[in-house]
């Protein structure tokens, strides 16, 4: 799974209603992997508005993983920071691990890069 | 690429290889499946350097056809663990430059009082997070899964962008058609098929059964 793709994952157990808690989830032991891809600036540019970027920021702060801390004010132009949002986003996998709620604690398991958010019964 | 040839690259997506009667996993040809990411392609420019999501993947047919047109970012979601699996090895196998996601995750919920609703929850941050939805959905039609082909639906429309592309019985045309309006969308039916389910399960009696299905595809009314 790419950081593009954790950006859009909440925990979803019943009665964990913080807005603030339920997401990001935070990443516990993982395994990362640099994967190469393409780089399409137009598409880079298209999904910026649609990244949780405090979110991807916290993420990528947990991970060491060096991020500006504001979106330049005209993106499409600045070269430097595409290609390190592709790398991000894009080219940054996670292959095992888990992704832990703050609010309520569930653990939310990673395997062979595929994360598992089914709940038990109770949960939902 | 020439549609032949696609199809022929498709021929090498493994399917389901104990497929489950609850989930109603009937597999996507490679015949079906690169005829419509061609068409939404070629025909309407939905799949290169877009994102996409592929809702119930199962073996990841679709997932793979959008990557070799051209998507950008993939991700596809199914609720059981043995089919996503088997997509991950097709995945390994196509060496798509890890441009899809899979996850493991229910895109529908039981009521307490037996229904099944949007996992809206779960859902919830993948709202127009995508510019194009591709499904093959399970058509409903086992106890329990009353109207889950149209949950699907819904949960794509709220995903994506601009486009839809899935699968209803021909049966549930008028119905698909009024439900899309009070999504906002509006339903053109692609291409009328017959849709060439083989003997899989045991409770099939004939060797393969021709079932009416609609291709669709729901964009958004523009105003």
């Amino acid at each position: 799974m790419r950081l593009i793709t954790h950006n859009m994952l909440k925990c979803h157990v019943k009665n964990c209603t913080d807005p603030d808690k339920q997401f990001p989830l935070r990443f516990k032991d993982v395994q990362l992997e640099q994967i190469e891809a393409d780089r399409n600036d137009e598409f880079l540019v298209r999904m910026l508005p649609r990244i949780d970027w405090a979110a991807l920021l916290k993420t990528a702060k947990e991970l060491n993983i060096e991020l500006p801390d504001k979106v330049p004010e005209s993106p499409a132009d600045d070269g430097e920071f595409l290609s390190t949002l592709h790398t991000v986003i894009l080219e940054t996998h996670v292959k095992d691990g888990s992704m832990v709620c703050d609010g309520c604690g569930h653990e939310y398991k990673i395997t062979n890069g595929i994360p598992n958010m089914l709940l038990a019964e109770h949960e939902i | 690429m020439k549609l032949k040839l696609f199809e022929e690259y498709l021929g090498d997506v493994i399917a389901f290889k104990e497929p489950k009667i609850q989930l109603e996993q009937y597999p996507t040809s490679a015949h079906l499946a690169s005829r419509i990411l061609y068409t939404a392609e070629n025909t309407y420019g939905d799949i290169d350097g877009k994102a996409v999501v592929d809702l119930g993947c199962g073996c990841g047919m679709l997932s793979i056809a959008a990557c070799i047109m051209g998507a950008s970012s993939v991700v596809g979601i199914d609720i059981d663990h043995a089919a996503l699996e088997t997509a991950q090895e097709n995945i390994d196998e196509f060496d798509t430059g890890g441009t899809v996601d899979l996850i493991q995750a229910s895109i529908c919920i039981e009521t307490s009082d037996g229904l099944l609703a949007l996992n809206e929850d779960l859902t919830f941050r993948m709202s127009k997070k995508f510019d194009t939805a591709i499904l093959n959905p399970p058509f409903g039609t086992k106890p329990g899964n009353k109207g889950i082909d149209t949950l699907f639906l819904q949960a794509a429309c709220a995903m994506t962008r601009n486009a839809v592309y899935s699968l209803h019985k021909t049966s549930t045309r008028d119905y698909i058609v009024r439900k899309a309006k009070s999504w906002g969308f509006e339903c053109d039916v692609l291409a009328e098929l017959k849709f060439d389910i083989p003997m899989m399960y045991k409770f099939h009696k004939k060797k393969s059964v021709d079932v009416g299905v609609d291709l669709v595809r729901l964009y958004r009314k523009s105003g």
